[in-house]
């Protein structure tokens, strides 16, 4: 028992090194999109869920993650799961400044009650300034919308609220 | 066995749904009326491809779970066994599409196709909000799941309603020409399917709620709402307008061509 423990927390630490796709400073870790991982005997289980449903970084992920863990001699299946849904609110606070230091705006707020479809203030993650606009709700990836700096003139990704 | 053949036809419906209206949403990839609403448009359209597979892959399951005895097709063509998503959505023809019409009718101007998704999306908001509460747990996760992409695309093509409504004597006169156009798919979305039988399910309700945001939306907007009544239907059971078979020749020939080819 103690040394499955020992080899989940190894699993995970191999999880760290895994990153998302779009966004390759944040691991799937801190992304949020690992729902548990089970190990039995040397059959790992991960089981993970979808940041949107149509993210075609996710079939990526899932490949990652199984050549990551296949390279430390795991025999990997994984598992994907739906509910409860992903949100936002699960990006680690690690994540949040990563995407920060990367250019992108981490997530304004929490994600449940909505009010995140209301117009939002997004510190600039160039200068900080909170003199900044929506350009579009959809940026360059299904989790992004994108926003100009009014400040630095900068536009930027937005991570946005789901 | 027969609650088992409608939850599969219910899910083939939702499916269905969400397929054609993706497929239409991303013709507007590459030419949108300026880069962030041509990327705006693609991303709601691969939200929908991403419900399609989930709907998909579960009706999949249940039909592998038993296969004798379901017949899964109106016309009795035999549908390709094991099932898999992509052989539910390339594999199919016409007649065993069970989406609703309003998904399928062609994008036409930047005006219907944004009133076309504030319509659709609008009724999605509210039937998902019913599945919650589906009996069967798959059911309900995909429309939670579902929900946060949908409150999105409300949202997005809202804001075009109003913009364009509220906007310059042109996207005003194009936006009331939309309603014109499309008013009559609209019916269609409140005639509850023979199969959706999921107590949970009350179209009275989305009706009702559904009109009141719409009235609301297009009174802000200074747009009427026709007095004209006649109701377009049939696409649930299969009765569809010429526009599907041209969308299906198009999305399904690589796979009917070349069978299972990969990429």
């Amino acid at each position: 028992m103690v040394n499955n423990t020992i080899a989940i927390n190894a699993i995970w630490k191999i999880l760290e090194t895994v990153k998302d796709p779009e966004v390759p400073v944040l691991s799937v870790v801190d992304l949020g999109v690992i729902r548990g991982v089970a190990l039995e005997e040397q059959l790992v289980t991960v089981t993970i869920t979808p940041t949107y449903t149509g993210c075609p970084a996710m079939d990526m992920i899932s490949m990652h993650i199984k050549m990551a863990l296949n390279a430390a001699g795991y025999q990997t299946t994984i598992q994907t799961v739906l509910s409860p849904a992903w949100t936002t609110d699960w990006i680690t606070e690690n994540g949040k400044q990563q995407l920060k230091a990367y250019g992108i705006a981490p997530p304004v707020g929490k994600s449940f009650d909505q009010t995140y479809l209301a117009d939002l203030i997004v510190p600039c993650p160039q200068c900080n300034s909170t003199h900044t606009v929506l350009v579009s709700q959809f940026g360059s990836t299904a989790c992004k919308a994108l926003y100009k700096c009014e400040e630095c003139k900068e536009p930027f990704d937005y991570f946005k609220c789901h | 066995m027969t609650n088992q053949k409608n939850e599969i036809d219910f899910l083939l419906h939702l499916a269905d749904n969400a397929l054609i209206i993706g497929h239409r949403n991303s013709e507007w990839c590459g030419h949108g009326p300026i880069l962030e609403q041509d990327i705006a448009i693609t991303n709601i359209a691969l939200d929908y491809i991403g419900q399609a597979r989930n709907f998909y892959q579960h009706a999949a399951e249940l039909i592998n779970r038993h296969p004798i005895g379901i017949d899964i097709t109106q016309t009795g063509n035999d549908i390709v066994l094991p099932a898999t998503e992509d052989s539910l959505a390339y594999l199919r023809d016409v007649r065993e599409f069970k989406n609703l019409l309003i998904t399928e009718i062609p994008n036409g101007d930047w005006a219907h196709t944004t009133l076309r998704l504030f319509l659709l999306s609008e009724f999605e908001m509210q039937l998902f909000t019913q599945l919650l509460q589906h009996p069967d747990a798959q059911v309900a996760a995909i429309a939670e799941k579902s929900i946060k992409e949908v409150s999105y695309h409300v949202k997005w093509s809202q804001d075009w309603v109003l913009r364009l409504g509220d906007g310059t004597d042109e996207s005003k006169q194009r936006m009331q020409a939309a309603i014109e156009a499309i008013w009559a798919y609209t019916g269609e979305l409140f005639i509850q399917p023979e199969y959706a039988t999921a107590a949970c399910l009350n179209y009275a309700a989305i009706q009702a709620a559904w009109n009141k945001k719409v009235s609301a939306v297009f009174e802000e907007a200074g747009l009427n709402i026709p007095s004209k009544t006649f109701v377009q239907k049939g696409g649930a059971e299969g009765m569809h307008t010429e526009h599907l078979g041209y969308i299906l020749a198009e999305m399904q020939y690589l796979q009917r061509a070349y069978p299972n080819s990969e990429w």
